[in-house]
Formats: C-alpha cells, sequence, structure tokens
C-alpha cells in the first residue's frame, strides 16, 4: 500500500471514553487506521459502535462527560490531541472539515448562504477581499452541482430541499480545500436520486484535489461503491480493516461476514436472509473477551476471556479475531 | 385468485393552513390561498390474497399516506377501498381490525407507561376476542411467535433494545389475528444486523398465519428481496407497476430507472453514479403533464401537458409513460 507511505492522517490507539453516572462507556476503544491523500476510506459498523464517536475526535468536538484518554491522532505528521483550543481551531475548517448528517449543523438559519461561505473563507485568509470570497464562494456552489448560483448565494438555507442543503454544507466543507474531510452519514437522509447526485460529486472532488476522505456509514452498499479502503466497526473496536476488494470478496470477521451475508443482494429471492442473531451488548456493560463472542458462530473458550488481538493477514488485513481459519494467519 | 384488496381510484388531499404572517397579510389586501397537496392522486390497483406488494418511491410521494388510508387510520378525500375479507373471521372480529399498520419508529407507536402484556393484549381484550383469564397465557404465545422471551412480559418499552421493541409491534398487531398487514418503512429505524431478523420475521409469518402485505419501504434492496409486485409512486401518482421479477428484468418507466439505477449495490469496483438531474419538485405545485418531466431525459413537448395514465405493458405490468405509445 504505497499511500500508507505518507499518511494524511494516522490514528492509533485511540481511546474516547464517556464518564456517564452510569460507568465508564467505553465508546472508541483503542482504534487505528490510516487515510492517504485521495484516498477515501468508509467507517462502517452497527448504530452507537463509535464511528461518530471517532470523527468528532479527530476534529475535536468531543465533549463532556466524554474525553479522549489514550492514543494519538497525527494529522500530516502533527499530534492533535496535544493541540489548545485554539490551535485546534485553525485546523478545523481550514485543514480538517466536517460534513454531518443534518446539513443544518453546519448552515446558520439566519444568515444567506453567502454571508456564512464568505465567512467561512476569510476566517482562515484575513486578505482575501469580499468580492474575491466571494467568486470563490460561487464557484464551490457550482462544484457541487448547484445551478444559477449567484441567485442561490442570496437564499437562506431553508428555501433549499434537503438534498440542496446538504449539497450546500458540502461546498462549505470544501472551500479551504481541506486535505482532509470527515463526513458523518451524508447521504443517509437522502433520497437515493439526490444521493447518488452527492456521491457523485464527492467523488469528483477528492480525485481533483486529493482530499483525504473518512466515509461514515451504516450502508456497506455506499461504501463498496467508492471507498478504497474499509473499517468495520462493532462495540468501539475496529474489528476488521483492509481493501474494499478483498474485504468484500471475502470478509473474515465473524460480524464482517455476517453484515455482508445479512445484504438482500446477497441472498437468493424467497430464501430467508442470513441473519446475526442476537443483539449487541450494552456498551456500558460489555463481556469479557471478544464483544461479538455473544452472536458468533465460531466462538470458542478463548473468546469468552480474551481480548482478540489484531491479527495480521498476507493481504495486508487487520482482523481481531482469535479463531481466523490457520491458512489465513502470518 | 381473488384480491383481498382493491383500491379504486383513491386520493387525499391536505390543506396547508395559512400561516400568520399570511392571513395578515390578506387583511392587508394581499391574496394568500390556501395550499393543497394532492398527497395521493387518483390510484387504483388489486392486492392477491398471500402477496407480498412492495411500494417504493422517494420521500414525499404519498406511501405512508396511501398506507394510512389502507390502514383505515385516515379518510380518503375519495375513491374507494374494498376488502374482500374472510367471512368466518368478520363474524368474530371488527373488519377494522383485520387491517392492522407497522411503524417505522417502534418507539413511538408504543405506549411508555404500559407493560408489554397490556400493550399486547389491549385490543383483544376490548374486543373480546380474549377474556382477562387468557391474558397472561395469549401474550406469552404472541411474544413467542415474535421471537422474544415470554419473560419480558412484565416490561416496559424502553427496557428494549429498537429490534425488540419492533417484535412488540408486531407482535401487538398479530394479536387481533389479522389477515392483511401494513409495513410503514417497518425496519428502517433498525441496525443492519437487525434488519435481516425482522424481514425473515415477516416473511416467516406471512406463511405461518396467511397474511397478506403492503410493503413501504425507501429501501429498494429490500424490497426486491421480498416482493412479489412493487408499485412505484412520484409525486402521488403510481408510474409503474410491476410483477417482481418482470419490474427487475424489464423496468419501464424511466423514474422507475432512474430510481434503480441509483441504488447502491454491494459490488467490487468503484461505482459510477450517473445520477438524474434536479431536484424532487414541491407537491405544492407539481408540474403539469408527467410529473416527472423535468427531470426526464425523453420528455417531449406532449410530456409536458398531458397526463400520461397507466397502461398495460405486460401482463400485470402496468406503466404510466407517453413513451408506450410510441410502440
Ligand atoms: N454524550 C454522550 N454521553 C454518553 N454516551 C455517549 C455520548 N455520545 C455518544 N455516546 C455513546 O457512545 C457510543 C458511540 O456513539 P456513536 O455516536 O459514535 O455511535 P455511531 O457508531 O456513530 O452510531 P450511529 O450509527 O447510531 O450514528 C454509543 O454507545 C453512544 O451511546
Ligand atoms: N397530515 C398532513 N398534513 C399536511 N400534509 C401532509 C400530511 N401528511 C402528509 N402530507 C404531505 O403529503 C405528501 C405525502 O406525504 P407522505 O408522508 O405520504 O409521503 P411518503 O412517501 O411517506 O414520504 P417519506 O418517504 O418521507 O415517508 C407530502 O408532501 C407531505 O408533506
Ligand atoms: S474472537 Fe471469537 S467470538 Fe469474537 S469474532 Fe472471533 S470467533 Fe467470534
Ligand atoms: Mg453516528
Ligand atoms: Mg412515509
Amino acid at each position: 500500500m504505497s499511500k500508507a507511505l505518507d499518511p494524511i492522517l494516522k490514528i492509533s490507539n485511540l481511546q474516547t471514553h464517556f464518564f456517564t453516572k452510569a460507568g465508564v462507556l467505553k465508546a472508541v476503544d483503542g482504534v487505528s487506521f490510516e487515510i492517504g491523500a485521495g484516498e477515501i476510506v468508509g467507517l462502517v459498523g452497527e448504530s452507537g459502535s463509535g464511528k461518530s464517536i471517532t470523527g468528532f475526535s479527530i476534529i475535536g468536538l468531543v465533549d463532556a462527560p466524554g474525553k479522549i484518554v489514550g492514543g494519538d491522532i497525527s494529522f500530516k505528521g502533527q499530534n492533535l490531541n496535544q493541540l489548545s483550543n485554539e490551535q485546534m481551531q485553525h485546523y478545523r475548517g481550514n485543514r480538517i472539515a466536517m460534513i454531518f448528517q443534518d446539513p443544518m449543523m453546519t448552515l446558520n438559519p439566519v444568515l444567506r448562504i453567502e454571508t456564512q461561505m464568505i465567512e467561512a473563507i476569510q476566517a482562515h485568509d484575513d486578505s482575501i477581499a469580499h468580492e474575491d470570497a466571494r467568486i470563490r464562494a460561487r464557484d464551490a456552489l457550482g462544484l457541487v452541482g448547484i445551478s444559477s448560483a449567484d441567485e442561490r448565494l442570496r437564499a437562506y438555507p431553508h428555501q433549499f430541499s434537503g438534498g440542496m442543503r446538504q449539497r450546500v454544507s458540502i461546498a462549505i466543507a470544501m472551500l479551504n480545500r481541506p486535505d482532509l474531510i470527515i463526513a458523518d452519514e451524508p447521504t443517509t437522509a437522502l433520497d437515493v436520486t439526490i444521493q447518488g447526485q452527492v456521491i457523485s460529486e464527492m467523488q469528483k472532488l477528492c480525485q481533483e484535489t486529493k482530499t483525504a476522505l473518512l466515509w461514515i456509514t451504516h450502508d456497506l452498499a455506499v461504501v463498496s461503491g467508492i471507498a478504497d479502503r474499509i473499517c468495520v466497526m462493532y462495540a468501539g473496536r475496529v474489528v476488521e480493516q483492509g481493501s474494499i476488494e478483498s474485504t468484500i470478496l471475502n470478509p473474515m470477521h465473524p460480524y464482517t461476514r455476517g453484515l455482508m451475508g445479512s445484504v438482500p443482494s446477497q441472498n437468493q429471492r424467497g430464501k430467508p436472509l442470513q441473519q446475526i442473531d442476537g443483539m449487541v451488548p450494552s456498551m456500558l456493560n460489555l463481556p469479557n473477551g471478544c464483544a461479538f463472542q455473544n452472536r458468533c458462530r465460531r466462538v470458542n473458550d478463548t473468546c469468552l476471556t480474551k481480548q482478540p488481538d489484531i491479527m495480521h493477514l498476507a493481504d495486508g488485513r487487520q482482523v481481531r479475531c482469535i479463531n481466523l481459519p490457520e491458512e489465513y494467519k502470518v | 385468485m381473488k384480491p383481498i384488496l382493491k383500491v379504486e381510484n383513491l386520493s387525499k388531499d391536505f390543506v396547508k393552513p395559512l400561516d400568520l404572517v399570511a392571513k395578515a397579510l390578506n387583511k392587508l389586501g394581499q391574496n394568500y390561498r390556501e395550499e393543497i397537496v394532492h398527497a395521493v392522486d387518483d390510484v387504483s390497483f388489486s392486492i392477491f390474497k398471500g402477496e407480498i406488494v412492495g411500494v417504493v418511491g422517494e420521500s414525499g410521494c404519498g406511501k405512508s399516506t396511501l398506507g394510512r388510508m389502507i390502514a383505515g387510520i385516515l379518510p380518503p378525500t375519495s375513491g374507494h377501498l374494498k376488502f374482500e375479507l374472510d367471512e368466518s373471521k368478520t363474524s368474530k372480529i371488527p373488519p377494522a381490525l383485520l387491517t392492522q399498520m407497522i411503524f417505522q419508529d417502534p418507539f413511538s407507536s408504543l405506549n411508555p407507561r404500559k407493560r408489554v402484556i397490556d400493550i399486547i393484549t389491549e385490543a383483544p381484550i376490548y374486543h373480546k376476542l380474549i377474556d382477562q383469564a387468557e391474558k397472561q397465557t395469549y401474550a406469552e404465545d404472541m411474544l413467542q411467535r415474535v421471537g422474544l422471551d415470554p419473560d419480558t412480559l412484565q416490561r416496559y418499552p424502553h427496557q428494549f433494545s429498537g429490534g425488540q421493541r419492533q417484535r412488540v409491534g408486531i407482535a401487538r398487531a398479530l394479536a387481533v389475528s389479522p389477515d392483511f398487514l401494513v409495513c410503514d418503512e417497518s425496519i428502517a429505524a433498525l441496525d443492519v444486523s437487525i434488519q435481516a431478523q425482522i424481514i425473515n420475521l415477516f416473511v416467516d409469518l406471512k406463511d405461518k398465519f396467511d397474511l397478506t402485505y403492503l410493503f413501504i419501504s425507501h429501501d429498494i434492496g429490500v424490497v426486491e428481496h421480498i416482493a412479489d409486485r412493487v408499485i412505484v409512486m412520484y409525486l402521488g401518482r403510481i408510474v409503474e407497476t410491476a410483477p417482481i421479477q418482470d419490474f427487475l428484468k424489464n423496468p419501464n418507466h424511466p423514474y422507475t430507472n432512474a430510481l434503480l439505477a441509483g441504488v447502491p449495490r454491494l459490488e467490487i469496483g468503484k461505482r459510477k453514479y450517473e445520477p438524474i438531474k434536479g431536484e424532487i419538485p414541491s407537491p405544492l405545485d407539481p408540474p403539469p403533464g408527467c410529473h416527472f418531466h423535468p427531470r426526464c431525459r425523453f420528455a417531449e413537448e406532449r410530456c409536458r401537458v398531458e397526463k400520461p395514465i397507466l397502461i398495460e405493458i405486460a401482463p400485470a405490468h402496468f406503466s404510466a409513460c407517453h413513451l408506450n405509445d410510441r410502440a
């Protein structure tokens, strides 16, 4: 993997915990992965598995009772979790941008789109003239497929449809040509035809500007069509990561296998879907050993007591499972 | 085969009342009118016993409105619904109960202050299908049918996971032994790994209890898997309906094709999305002629002015597109 030589983002053993009244909730517990320039990494997994908190940790948006309690987040060689709030502010929106499932997390309802975009540009480059910033904002709207951009700039967010608003928030994320975009379920709330539009714009932008993209979603099918690599999370940990091809063709972790197997198109019509039985354990009360043990078909006694370490496979994949078939171990 | 339900020219309009500003401006001589949404606009179709009929289409196209009319919880503005129900059953069970609806959000549809046992047995007791003495065993039986532990009978809804709550909702619906279930996005709020469990449960129950389904979902992959027939809606109208095999092999309407082309599929290799352009128009002000014409690459003059009607282009396969007149 040539990309791994010089990653834009390198996360090692990230731990973000929530200190709640009911106990310590290890939302992110030992997560490691990298993203290279122009690379798209898909982060998938069950609801509550820690995907969003991983994204929030990178961009420094974890609030009390949450806290990053361990690990490194290295962005172009700079360790982000050693930065002060002001220093982080400089990175946020400038070098690193985030797109949320709900575009109104980015947009201010009482300001014209134009005002918001120009502010975002000037916040990171105070020497730029107002008119130049306006032109850049207009071009950015054009880039995400919004026609009559001049007119649209004068509008307020509520005058746009949901899909259009999401495209505006993507345009804002791209404004300062960040090196990294974290997109948290950016198309989940959108209709199929609009989702297609947004995905195709994002793909183009990443290719053209070499922006690294972390795409957080629960939709395996979306990830399979756009990502270079995939990280699969379960109960706060990455249980499998690897290239999209090898992971989809031959998923190794029992959870990944179950997940892929339950996608309707992987099943014959009229036959029951393959299903993962049982349910996710409470994050406040994880079992000893592997968190997937209660749902796993390969479970054995060791799984009940020992946390599985990361196994490195020959094809570059990393899998957290004690019980991999012998031939895959290296 | 006999249809269990005939839907004839069914429509539902919603009136969007004027807001205060508009009312005030009207007093000053402006002329703001109340706006009308044709949420469901003159739809007709039949559903046969034992079928699973999938309804797909984008947000706001009228799927839920259609489902709620069929479930009897929303009166139509015009048109008819004709149920052909089992007479041996209708003598005992009020016909209105024989169609049950299962919602997207299992949480808001279950009373948070009631225990599961009461949630499940409330309707059957009220309608005298069972008596107090049978309550416990009846509820246990219902929970088992949906794969829940009967030990959970005394719990409240918040003490369950999302997938379990959806099972409770299904148990409640089954408790009045319905013939027909309307499922409105019933798996959308569930975790991916739980969705498969619930889909399998629906299919399983259908066989065991002779059920018929209207299955509303924006997830076309799921509909493709379980439906026998698919209805595609766009801005309140049915644009295409076909048996599933024909639907997948020979989708006819340009909108259906756009929809199918946009569905993400689990496959290897970078996917090139070539989405259709444009936004979904506001239902308050739908385009004239064929509602789809502003986004359709085949649109011609006629499409802009004349409403296409559904015509049968293959056995049981109907589509509403002017292009079909050409052949
Ligand atoms: N403010 C908070 N206080 C306590 N726990 C929290 C808080 N925010 C998140 N969590 C917990 O952290 C865990 C991870 O949450 P996260 O939002 O990252 O999940 P996710 O993978 O993004 O799920 P989804 O697919 O539902 O968005 C969850 O168990 C969640 O309940
Ligand atoms: N109670 C109501 N009052 C006014 N308008 C309504 C009401 N219910 C629905 N509508 C409108 O009717 C149209 C159809 O809505 P409906 O909820 O049936 O769509 P849907 O296909 O179920 O959409 P979704 O996929 O978002 O659930 C929409 O334009 C909606 O705004
Ligand atoms: S470690 Fe054991 S329980 Fe966990 S996934 Fe592997 S086989 Fe299953
Ligand atoms: Mg999330
Ligand atoms: Mg709906």
